[in-house]
């Protein structure tokens, strides 16, 4: 049976707790399912309508779904934290249970017979003995929808879902591999294209800015609208290259004054240790008092790392009597809602904001900004407005992911278990998402005049899931353990969510020490993590991963070892409540690292929809092979100097690895589990651990590029 | 805006006159004068290949390709490829192979591969992971999208055969 949805517990049908918010019954006899969940290209659509077909006993063909519109759909803030199953797609199979439920019943009365005599097929409730059939719309108008969930109706058993847990074809694909299908492919009458001209550096400050050079500008071919205010530059035009090549000339005529605002740039990140930092305990655990026999004390980093979308951020903006609708990319139109209404300071009832899809989001990246941007141009333009960021934006004003620092000092005793765990984890803020708290964190409000308040750097707390201590706590049982976080809240680099924030550091450090704690033991990696976890579903990913590898052969049989190829095992359980991964990686070292072969074992609970759940797993695998060894956000301590994909690499189709195999072990009586996110830290762990295992060097600091390669060689 | 000789090509075979200033790039005109909203804008610099489109059935980036060089050319874009109804090999596989996440850089790719099966029905892995390097993908599809054009080959084969 179907874990039980606590309704008072979801915060999704708190929030929304009528069930005609989520769905109601079309006159063309669809079911309209008004979904707060959007989709980021992870394939959370797919998986939302395999709920509904289910639970209500309808073919997916059934199914109009809308999502993201504040107008017409639910709230469920975010799309973000590998929520959008374990909470959103629960509420959702919950209300759909209640649906039924109630057209059951009324189905009941009109057949005259016990609920129990009546089937339900491809959304027709029948009884067979007195040949009636009814469908969904034959009662819609007798069922009142309007009222709230009360938990009362259970979702169905698992073994009678017909269409979760098997493959179904995504369809927004097809709308997308044969033409339009993106927010920016949207044309509305009359639409002017937008750009805005950036300042050069965070702290620039727009000085000059010549009358006759504007003149030049608004007298170029197309231009409509020219917006200074305050460091806020933006132009219209009629045509698309004409924005951009506007843009392009007042960019050469802004004159600013910039200063040395940024650290200087360190390959181990020392400089977050230098700034000034908020502290704060994440688990002091001490249960014996026992002096290690053997014990490490090395440091782990991370830089700073992009968002790197292949699309550009983009939304339209269009004011029409005194109502702005917004079209965005976003992770949540509400949150935007709120953000708008305080930037523009009208009420929300004024604005609508529209999900529409974008390419690839990993978290919080220039899909806001752009939609304030847009807005504010509209505004000015008085006609509807298609902005859309350029390449070098990205690199330049998107939140990134944060640089981190994790110091581990750990210890073993004579037996080889682990006895002490020190770790100290530095980073910027994982969240500054506009629409989240008061004030206002998008760009168009810091940088227009008068600019917004800087609002203090914050971060999620540990039991909203943790930002930059997000995995600190490793899952292993260790009886000893200071954890502490240090949220350096000097501002560098603007910051913000990244798929698994501080996951991907903090698992990279624990998994890496792991294996530099085994080999002071020397035990086998995977001998040594099963040594310390009881945890059975932590155990069950960590032995089916070894076997799938052929691990202990691979250990055992010299015959196959080479000084060239190596084996490594990173493990983690995403939040340490969300999906066990684990994630053996062969490689094969030359001037750089090759990727061969990749295992991988996810246990997400119960399976919706597999083919989408091994994409995000080899997503996010691949995802986080490309950080590791290869990406870095550079800056001097002015500006930011990444500016293009030349400057910013990532993996290439020749360096994939020749295999990746993903098992997912299905657990159809536990609670599903997001995945998108927990693959990453153990990749990047994986890829160290074989690196070590291959030559016997050991990088601790990221990317493992070539040249970081060789200088380790060079040092070793 | 100076007056400029209008510049003639065609379009997934239908001929075209283009007035607009023939230094613009045919990205640009295809999205936003004909509306083939499939030809993505990526980078604008030719790095990441979503704006590929076929030029006399060479993949080339519609990005940093002006309207003037396509003079007298036979342009095709994923619209012109297939459609949901009678798709092109290529797009079948990448149905069928579910490769893709976001999507947005598949259709650059699409094209590529579409190039490369017009020039041999018997590309070579090297052959296709060239077709592939002068594109980007973020979402880590790569192994599908191999998949996809690996199967979309053996198709193509099997049906010339």
């Amino acid at each position: 049976m179907s874990a039980p949805v606590n309704v008072v517990a979801n915060p999704d049908i708190q929030q929304n707790p009528l069930l005609v918010q989520w769905i109601s019954i079309e006159n063309d006899g669809l079911i309209l399912l008004r979904s707060g969940k959007v989709e980021l290209g992870q394939g959370i659509g797919t998986v939302q309508l395999q709920i509904v077909a289910d639970e209500l006993d309808i073919p997916i063909s059934q199914i109009r779904m809308i999502a993201g519109n504040t107008d017409l759909c639910v709230d469920q803030g975010y799309t973000s934290g590998s929520n959008s199953v374990q909470i959103g797609a629960m509420a959702l199979r919950q209300i759909c249970a209640e649906v039924r439920l109630l057209f059951l019943q009324e189905a009941s009365r009109r057949f005259k017979t016990p609920v129990s005599e009546i089937q339900i097929n491809r959304g027709f409730f029948s009884h067979k003995a007195s040949d009636q059939t009814l469908s969904y719309r034959d009662m819609s108008e007798a069922v009142n929808l309007n009222i709230a969930s009360t938990g009362l109706a259970k979702p169905k058993k698992n073994s009678t879902h017909t269409i979760s847990g098997k493959n179904i074809q995504r369809p927004d694909l097809l709308k997308k591999i044969f033409g339009a299908g993106f927010i920016h492919d949207l044309d509305i009458e009359g639409m002017l294209h937008g750009r805005i001209v950036r300042p050069p550096s965070y702290s620039a400050q727009l000085v000059g800015f010549e009358d006759c050079n504007r003149n030049m500008v608004l007298a170029m071919p197309g231009v409509q609208v020219l917006l200074v205010c305050g460091r806020f530059v933006g132009v219209c035009a009629t045509r698309e290259e004409q924005a951009i090549a506007a843009a392009k000339v007042i960019s050469r005529h802004l004159v600013w004054i910039e200063n040395e605002s940024l650290p200087k740039e360190h390959p181990e990140q020392a400089w977050l240790k230098n700034l000034s930092s908020q502290d704060s305990v994440v688990d002091h655990t001490h249960q014996s008092v026992e002096p290690a026999v053997q014990s490490l004390r090395v440091n782990y980093s991370k830089p700073f790392i992009a968002h790197a979308s292949i699309g550009p951020s983009c939304a339209l903006a269009h004011w029409e009597n005194d109502h702005l609708t917004v079209w965005t990319h976003g992770q949540g139109s509400f949150p935007m809602r709120r953000e708008l209404a305080n930037l523009f300071d009208i009420g929300t009832d004024n604005i609508t904001v529209i999900h529409a899809d974008g390419a690839g989001c990993y978290g919080h990246n220039g899909a806001d900004d752009a939609a304030f941007d847009a807005a504010m141009l509209a505004r000015e333009a008085g006609a509807p407005v298609r902005l859309q960021w350029m390449r070098e934006d990205e690199f330049s004003w998107s939140p990134h992911g944060s640089a981190m620092s994790v110091q581990i000092e750990a210890g073993i005793n004579s037996e080889g278990k682990i006895i002490q765990w020190n770790q100290q984890i530095w980073s910027h803020t994982h969240v500054q998402r506009p629409g989240m708290a008061p004030g206002l964190r998008c760009l168009a409000g810091m940088h227009r005049d008068p600019p917004a308040e800087q609002l203090p750097l914050t971060d999620f707390a540990m039991n909203a899931g943790g930002g930059g201590q997000r995995n600190a706590i490793p899952l292993y049982e260790l009886s000893n353990k200071s954890i502490d976080y240090h949220l350096v809240d000097q501002s560098t680099l603007r910051s913000s969510a990244l798929r698994g924030l501080g996951a991907y550091a903090n698992v990279f450090a624990i998994e890496s020490c792991m294996d530099e704690l085994a080999s002071l033991a020397g035990q086998d990696p995977i001998a040594f993590r099963l040594k310390h976890t009881t945890d059975q579903r932590a155990r069950n990913v960590l032995e089916c991963v070894a076997k799938k590898s052929n691990w202990h052969q691979k250990k055992n049989d010299s015959t196959l070892s080479d000084k060239t190829r190596g084996c490594g095992i990173g493990f983690a359980r995403y939040k340490n409540n969300g999906a066990y991964c684990a994630v053996v990686i062969e490689i094969e070292v030359t001037e750089r690292i090759i990727l061969d072969h990749i295992w991988v074992v996810v246990d997400a609970g119960e399976i919706i929809h597999p083919d989408g759940l091994i994409n995000q797993i080899e997503g996010g695998v691949l995802q986080a092979a490309s950080w590791t060894l290869k990406e870095a956000l550079h800056w001097d301590q002015t500006r930011i100097t990444t500016q293009s994909w030349d400057d910013y690499p990532i993996l290439r189709f020749d360096e994939t690895p020749a295999a990746l195999d993903v098992h997912c072990i299905d657990m159809p009586d536990s609670p599903p589990l997001g995945a998108g996110e927990c693959a990453a830290g153990p990749t990047a762990a994986a890829i160290a651990n074989a690196l070590q295992d291959a030559i016997g060097i050991r990088i601790r600091d990221l990317p493992m590029t070539p040249e970081r390669l060789a200088q380790a060689v060079m040092q070793a | 805006m100076t007056q400029s000789a209008p510049v003639d090509f065609s379009v997934n075979g239908k001929p075209v006159q283009c007035k607009i200033d023939p230094e613009t790039m045919l990205v640009y005109f295809l999205r936003n004068d004909l509306k083939l909203k499939g030809t993505r804008y990526g980078c604008g610099t030719g790095h990441c290949g979503s704006c590929t489109v076929l030029i006399d059935d060479l993949p080339v980036q519609s990005c940093s390709t002006p309207l003037w060089s396509v003079t007298g050319k036979q342009i095709q874009t994923i619209e012109g490829l297939g459609s949901p109804d009678t798709p092109h090999p290529v797009q079948s596989a990448f149905i069928e192979e579910q490769a893709a996440q976001c999507g947005y850089c598949i259709n650059g790719m699409v094209m590529s591969l579409a190039g490369l099966l017009k020039k041999t029905c018997h590309p070579s892995d090297e052959q296709l992971l060239q077709a592939l390097d002068r594109h980007l993908c973020r979402c880590g599809t790569h192994m599908r999208i191999l998949n996809a054009a690996r199967r979309a080959i053996a198709h193509i084969q099997g049906a010339t055969v």
